[in-house]
């Protein structure tokens, strides 16, 4: 193995890391706000990469009908939730955000057709089609059992994550799809070749890392979110509306899985159940950072990156195996520093 | 409503009806699939329903007995009877490897760790060459019996429902035992155990072998059924599957896995059948429905169907009775040491820069009560933590009959004999009173799981459960035996630790503040039982905030404050020494 080899692998490994850490961002951002340990993230990055692949292609991507599936759902569930304090105000609000939202988005790329346009179109697209997901599914699965433990949220995360696969499944088959590059051509660094595509990942990881860094810092709603981060009763009562802090961590979290598929998919071919691994190795990483810091979390995806596209070099059929399997000491290690109170908890 | 052994009759007349030609063949083989999973979910059952800890990667472990045998009856050419050892063996070491590292994962890590291993091994599954790859192994010859094959679903289905009802049996007997209370005090109650000498990780271990070797036996069956074996149904979403079973039925009890995995199996097969006729052949419909089902029992039926069925169809089980047994050995006597019975020497427990406990000394002398006050914050709770071991000293010797406690964990604690109650009380709310309190005499007990499941255990069981009935009939809860600890009132709680402190056989008594939240006669008959515990010959040293209770009951008083003894004498005493009047009611300007 010369260094050009090395070299190329370390690259490797930094792109598909810095997808995982936008993956463990999202997964931290969800757990240390609503506990739910949020295994169903995968599923945006499926969902995103799709629906971008198929908007590229010129089609209406099948994820804008099951927007429409999850907001009638969210409607629902918000009137079984409010049987007993009938409001007409928030009633019409939510049929607002649950069904004409959805219809305006389904208008919208009913609309475009196969006119072609810019890329950037069909990023905010994506995003738009994905994002309002988040809210919906937690309003759906996790709103109800606002007050259970966290192992019966995670349970709930996994029955949830494997409707969702199912969905994936039904709205869009079992073939897989590819997008064009983000960026086209690549750039000589050195020794290293840099493709558009890798160029378009660094700058978009960036971004998104100073977006949230001036979100949670300089914003009210950000500061609100962590304050329910740190103390949830604390934080309802300075007067945050805690579910609120929860469907907009959910909203986050999808927005960020659906940027994560539009990055991969032009590099890998995307099938409806592909996301529940690239997710599962942001969770890793999530670990290493206690479910609890992002820079560690974000450290620990460039990791696990670069481990991965090593291992996939020497021992490609067993790459699976061995990322997973190294997550057992990154486990015990994390348990070893947990408070003893931990399995005191239920 | 049905008498249970009734009940048991019918089950067993329905369960004959697939051995005849009329019952259709179709569902003799979903029989069969029930039995299968409901063996799996069996041991979720003791591992995460009563042991709480949640595991989605139960489909490997059906995977190595599966794969065990299907490798040795093919390429070996093994009889399957004798592979079935081998199955088991290869099943139980991985799960002994696998559960050194998961039982010690806390919390929501321990979850995430059976999801990892489950993904890792699904996928060496599918890599390993002598496995076969993603093809997996076929051609697996069917078990036979004096020469009759076992191949039609219709023979092996007496051989997979045999299966289900041993390993029940073996459940219930393992649950209603000695290592069975262990078990159940696992969850949310470890600290509790293991200050009665339960060694908490061993019995994790063991709870997740077992789980582990019935998902092992359900493998052998299944290979042997299947007559072929591949990866995909030992992969995580079968496991999450099982786990759904568990949850569905109810987590707790050996019925809920049978009905859970009933119900998954049953609708599944339904929706397979029904969905492409109605949505076309690519709309996996079953597994939404089966997400919404599982969000649906999480928000409205939290402890699952079973619970529920039970409590329609059958009558509540008669309550564990204590029978009449010879007792058990008691604590052997030493020769009286000089010194009292219990000394702290120069204890000190700093917490970085804080220094909770400083340089306190007093002892408890044997036959005295003895109770440590203070002001909030004085350090009371801690030198308790250091007298039962749950805190290390910094500094200091704390002896006990004359040797060193130095170092000594809660376990050690309790096998020299003091007996502690807890401040919150920490009683197991869906055992009774007697098995509650049967807990403080674990470790009077020598017999271990296996003696339980095979109820070879019996006459020491009703020796410990006499003992405990011995002891709540001693503190006068004598009535309430099988009451489930849940339901007793808060001040008959703080008595039903002593009575379990009791059990242990203990020299001294520590009893964390027994009389806070107590209404007046609640501590009246505290106080009573105290006095009366003294008379018997009884040690106690008592952490109280509550100066009335304390002064017309003990012998002597130890007041420490900011962490310094400030005071120790006689009630009397104490109520007039000025620097404790300072401490509680603030100086005089």
């Amino acid at each position: 193995m010369d260094s050009t080899i090395v070299l190329f692998l370390l690259q490797d490994g930094i792109t598909n890391g810095a997808v995982y850490a936008l993956l463990g961002f999202a997964l931290v951002l969800v757990f240390t706000i609503t506990r739910v340990i949020f295994i169903p993230q995968g599923e945006f990055v499926a969902f995103g990469g799709l629906t971008y692949a198929a908007l590229r292609a010129g089609n209406v991507p099948n994820t804008v009908p099951l927007l429409m599936i999850f907001g009638v759902l969210a409607l629902l569930a918000g009137l079984w939730a409010r049987r007993k304090s009938w409001s007409t105000a928030i009633t019409v609000r939510d049929i607002a955000l649950t069904v004409l939202l959805p219809a305006l988005v389904w208008a919208l790329a009913l609309a475009l057709g196969n006119t072609p346009r810019p890329a950037a179109v069909d990023v905010l697209l994506t995003i738009a089609i994905v994002a309002p997901m988040g809210p919906y599914l937690y309003r759906i699965a996790f709103e109800p059992l606002v007050e259970a433990s966290v192992l019966t949220l995670f349970i709930a995360a996994i029955a949830v994550h494997l409707g969702m696969t199912a969905l994936g499944l039904a709205f869009f088959g079992p073939e897989g799809l590819r997008a064009p590059p983000l960026l086209a051509g690549s750039m000589t660094l050195g020794p290293l070749l840099i493709t558009g595509q890798s160029m378009a990942v660094y700058i978009t990881v960036l971004v998104l890392i100073v977006a949230l860094w001036l979100l949670f810092g300089f914003t009210l709603s950000g500061k609100a979110l962590r304050a329910t981060a740190i103390n949830r009763a604390g934080a309802r009562l300075v007067g945050i509306a805690t579910e609120q802090a929860g469907r907009i961590a959910f909203g986050l979290a999808a927005i960020l899985g659906a940027i994560s598929g539009i990055l991969i998919v032009p590099t890998t071919t995307l099938y409806y159940d592909s996301g529940f691994l690239v997710g599962m190795k942001g969770f890793v990483a999530a670990i290493v950072g206690g479910l609890a810091s992002y820079p560690l979390t974000g450290l620990a995806a460039l990791a696990i990156g670069t481990a991965e596209a090593f291992a996939a070099f020497h021992a490609s059929a067993y790459k699976e195996v061995i990322v997973f399997a190294l997550v057992m000491p990154v486990l015990l290690w994390r348990s070893l520093g947990a408070a003893q109170s931990h399995d005191e908890e239920e | 409503m049905l008498p249970r052994p009734l009940a048991a009759v019918l089950l067993v007349l329905l369960a004959a009806l697939p051995l005849f030609g009329v019952f259709p063949s179709f569902w003799v083989t979903l029989a069969n699939n029930i039995g299968l999973a409901a063996l799996i979910a069996m041991g979720l059952v003791l591992l995460t329903g009563v042991g709480g800890m949640t595991s989605f990667g139960q489909a490997a472990f059906v995977g190595f007995g599966g794969y065990t045998t299907a490798l040795l009856t093919t390429a070996w050419g093994i009889s399957p009877w004798l592979s079935l050892f081998a199955s088991l063996a290869v099943t139980g070491v991985m799960a002994l490897i696998l559960g050194l590292v998961t039982v010690r994962l806390a919390g929501h890590y321990l979850p995430l760790g059976t999801l990892a291993w489950g993904i890792s091994l699904y996928y060496l599954f599918g890599k390993v060459d002598f496995l076969g790859r993603h093809d997996g192994i076929g051609g697996i010859p069917a078990p036979s019996v004096f020469g009759i094959s076992l191949i039609d679903p219709r023979a092996m289905y007496p051989v997979i429902w045999g299966a289900v009802s041993l390993s029940a049996w073996a459940t219930i007997n393992l649950l209603n035992s000695r290592s069975g209370r262990a078990i159940r005090a696992l969850r949310g109650h470890g600290e509790m155990a293991r200050s009665f000498g339960v060694d908490k990780s061993r019995f994790k271990l063991l709870v997740f072998v077992y789980a582990a070797l019935l998902a092992g036996l359900s493998g052998w069956l299944y290979a042997h059924v299947q007559r072929a074996v591949n990866p995909t149904p030992f992969g995580v979403v079968p496991g999450m599957e099982y786990l759904f079973m568990a949850v569905l039925g109810g987590a707790g009890q050996v019925g809920g896995a049978i009905l859970g995995a009933g119900l998954v199996i049953v609708l599944k097969d339904v929706l397979q059948r029904v969905t492409p006729q109605l949505f076309g052949p690519d709309l996996q419909i079953e597994a939404v429905v089966f997400g919404a089902i599982i969000l649906a029992t999480l928000q409205f039926a939290r402890d699952g169907l079973w619970p529920r069925l039970a409590g329609i169809l059958l009558q509540p089980k008669a309550p564990l009775q204590p029978v009449d047994a010879a007792p058990l050995p008691k604590r052997a006597a030493s020769p009286p040491t000089p010194g009292p019975l219990l000394a702290l020497d120069g204890v000190t427990k700093k917490f970085g820069g804080l220094v909770a406990v400083n340089n306190v000394s007093f002892g408890v002398g044997r036959g005295e009560i003895v109770a440590l006050i203070g002001p909030n914050g004085a350090g009371k709770s801690t030198t308790f933590d250091l007298v039962t071991g749950v805190q290390a000293l910094t500094s200091g010797r704390v002896s006990f009959d004359g040797a060193s406690l130095a170092n000594a964990t809660p376990n050690i604690v309790a096998a020299r004999g003091i007996g502690r109650t807890f401040q919150h009380t920490k009683l197991v709310a869906d055992m009774t009173l007697l098995e509650n309190v049967a807990i403080g005499a674990h470790q009077r007990g020598s017999a271990n799981a296996l003696s339980s499941i095979l109820r070879l255990d019996r006459a020491e069981e009703a020796r410990l459960l006499a003992e405990a009935q011995r002891q709540i009939v001693r503190v006068g809860l004598g009535q309430h035996t099988a009451t489930h600890a849940g339901n007793l009132a808060l001040g008959q709680q703080r008595i039903a630790e002593i009575a379990r402190a009791l059990a242990l056989d203990p020299r001294l008594l520590l009893l964390d503040e027994p009389a806070a939240g107590l209404r007046h006669f609640e501590k009246v008959a505290l106080a009573e039982l105290l006095r009366q515990l003294r008379a018997e010959g009884m040690t106690i040293l008592l952490v109280e905030h509550d100066m009335g209770f304390v002064m017309g009951l003990v012998d002597r008083i130890v007041v420490l404050d900011f962490g310094v003894k400030i005071a120790e004498g006689k009630p009397e005493a104490i109520r007039s020494d000025p620097a404790v009047i300072e401490a509680y009611l603030g100086g005089v300007e």
